[in-house]
């Protein structure tokens, strides 16, 4: 059997809000297979928001084991979660965070050139500019794209890099029904096509029911489905 | 700012040395214990010009009192036939020379500065004189009266301020010195020549004093301007900068970015001021082009472009370290 591309043993995250403590994670434990769509369910508060983060390398944990394609979190520097964010993991968040003043094209471009990517995209990006139906607004500034079209564009950005992992915290949180259908299948489509695994953090049981697996989470630990 | 100040102040020592030749002299007499440039009382003997007149090589000598009016602006009585012959004449662009005691000549600027044309009058030393005629520029002064009402006016009968010579041939010009050197032992006694090297910013300590203020206070300026435009925009685009470390950005490549926009603005901003350094110029001929002359002043372009580079990089220097460092987490949760 292969390894898991994330293994969590025993993560726990906890904040310093004032003089409380705030026990975010308590002892997750979770795995995930390579090429795996697997959906993180939950209410506000929940702890899921936490997860992501760290999995991101946005926040180190304060103790546990976590292990993303074999990089161990608590191990890493700053600047190792930065070179993580990099190369092996690409996010897609619920306010899709697409810089306003740059094109469609430099939105991508800007994450190949902090990638150090240079030359022309290949032909298979192409393909998922395509199937992702933005090809032909890459001159376009960010607000003359509707919330749907916008997405797409943040999903094209985190995958121009190839990460190994995707990601997506609310993907559809700001989007209507027949966008939010529209993205889901996009991302069900990328992770068939480029085989990435990807991590979806959603309250919304619709949007989850897109994914391989469901996991729910509740107070800082996680719950397989029922 | 900085080229226009550097530039006025190059352009009218420029316009003055300018004038000064036009005089056609070569050799100048100034009064004892005066400086080279700078507006003279007139305390020369007028009984000098003639014996100036009488020395070996001189063909011409004329003096010209001159009278301050406030500010830079100078008045100046002169023998007009004298300088006229020795000049190689006036332009009139309208009206005649001077004839009677209370009547101006004005040249072509000053006229266009005070809307001025012949017939008109100028209150001068508490006159009013008529224009009698306006000349091209470039002769001694901008405006001129006749030599004896204007001593008689201001109580200095029988008294010059400059002494202008010409000789019959200009290769004798040292030798001329030397020889009324032997009489004028205390009176700064220059060559054209000489004269016109004492037109520049270096031989004159107020306003080299003056240059380095303005250098110090532009680059305070480019500083202050940038700290809190920079300060500002990295507050205003704490999110972006978010979204940058998201995507695996570390603080170098922040930091340049920052720095790379800062020395594009910088650069931008050499070549608005360069650009702006003409306006300041055209607008000083068009509405002062007596009061005032601009030169621009090429060995300055690359001067005052990295002293705005300097204050430009010193300016960003903190808040771009401010936000290379910032959390990306915090960032991206910043509205």
């Amino acid at each position: 059997m292969t390894e898991p591309i994330i293994a969590i043993r025993d993560l726990r995250k906890t904040f310093r809000s004032g003089e409380v403590d705030v026990h975010a994670l308590r002892g997750v434990d979770l795995s995930v297979a390579h090429g795996e769509f697997l959906a993180i369910v939950g209410p506000s508060g929940s702890g899921k928001s936490t997860l992501f983060n760290i999995l991101g390398g946005l926040t180190p944990p304060t103790s546990g084991t976590v292990l993303i394609d074999g990089q161990d979190l608590m191990q890493l520097s700053d600047s190792g979660r930065t070179n993580l964010r990099k190369k092996t993991v690409g996010f897609v968040f619920q306010k899709y965070n697409l810089l306003p003043t740059l094109t469609v094209a430099d939105n991508i471009e800007i994450a190949r050139d902090i990638a150090g990517v240079t030359g022309p995209m290949d032909q298979q990006f192409r393909d998922v500019l395509d199937t992702l139906g933005i090809a032909n607004k890459m001159d376009r500034k960010p607000r003359q794209l509707s919330g749907g079209e916008q997405q797409r564009v943040a999903i094209a950005r985190s995958v121009v890099n190839r990460p190994a992992i995707l990601l997506a915290d609310e993907p559809t949180g700001n989007l209507d029904t027949e966008n939010s259908t529209a993205v889901l299948d996009l991302m069900r489509s990328l992770n068939k096509k480029l085989g990435q695994t990807i991590l979806m953090i959603t309250h919304n049981p619709e949007a989850a029911a897109f994914a391989d697996r469901i996991v729910h989470m509740r107070d800082g630990h996680l719950h397989a489905a029922a | 700012m900085m080229l226009t100040l550097v530039g006025v102040g190059e352009g009218m020592l420029r316009d003055q040395e300018a004038r000064t030749r036009g005089v056609g002299a070569d050799i100048i007499i100034r009064p004892a214990g005066s400086s080279a440039i700078g507006i003279t009382p007139p305390n020369i003997n007028e009984k000098l010009v003639a014996w100036a007149k009488e020395q070996p090589h001189v063909t011409q000598a004329t003096g010209v009192t001159i009278q301050p009016l406030g500010g830079v602006s100078t008045v100046h009585g002169v023998d007009l036939d004298a300088l006229s012959k020795m000049s190689g004449g006036f332009t009139f662009i309208e009206g005649r020379p001077f004839q009677s005691g209370q009547e101006a000549i004005i040249d072509e600027y000053y006229a266009k500065e005070k809307k001025l044309h012949v017939g008109s009058t100028v209150k001068i030393l508490n006159r009013d004189w008529a224009i009698t005629g306006i000349f091209r520029g470039g002769k001694l002064t901008r405006m001129m009266l006749p030599k004896t009402v204007l001593q008689d006016l201001t109580a200095t009968t029988g008294k010059v301020s400059v002494i202008y010579v010409k000789l019959d041939d200009p290769k004798q010009t040292q030798a001329v010195i030397a020889n009324f050197k032997q009489t004028l032992s205390d009176y700064p006694i220059y060559s054209m020549d000489e004269l016109a090297t004492q037109f520049s910013v270096n031989s004159i300590p107020e306003l080299k004093t003056f240059i380095g203020v303005v250098m110090t206070l532009s680059v305070l300026f480019g500083f202050l301007v940038v700290f809190l435009a920079m300060y500002t925009a990295i507050l205003e685009r704490t999110r972006e900068i978010g979204i940058l470390k998201a995507l695996g950005a570390g603080q170098s490549y922040v930091l340049g970015i920052l720095l790379r926009e800062t020395i594009l603005m910088a650069i931008i901003g050499s070549l608005m001021g360069i650009g702006m350094s003409y306006v300041t110029r055209w607008l000083i001929a068009t509405f002062i082009p007596a009061s005032m002359t601009q030169a621009i002043v090429y060995m300055w372009w690359p001067i005052a472009s990295a002293i705005t580079l300097g204050g430009a990089l010193l300016g960003v220097l903190y808040p771009a370290i401010k936000a290379a460092r910032q959390d990306a987490l915090e960032s991206l949760s910043y509205d």
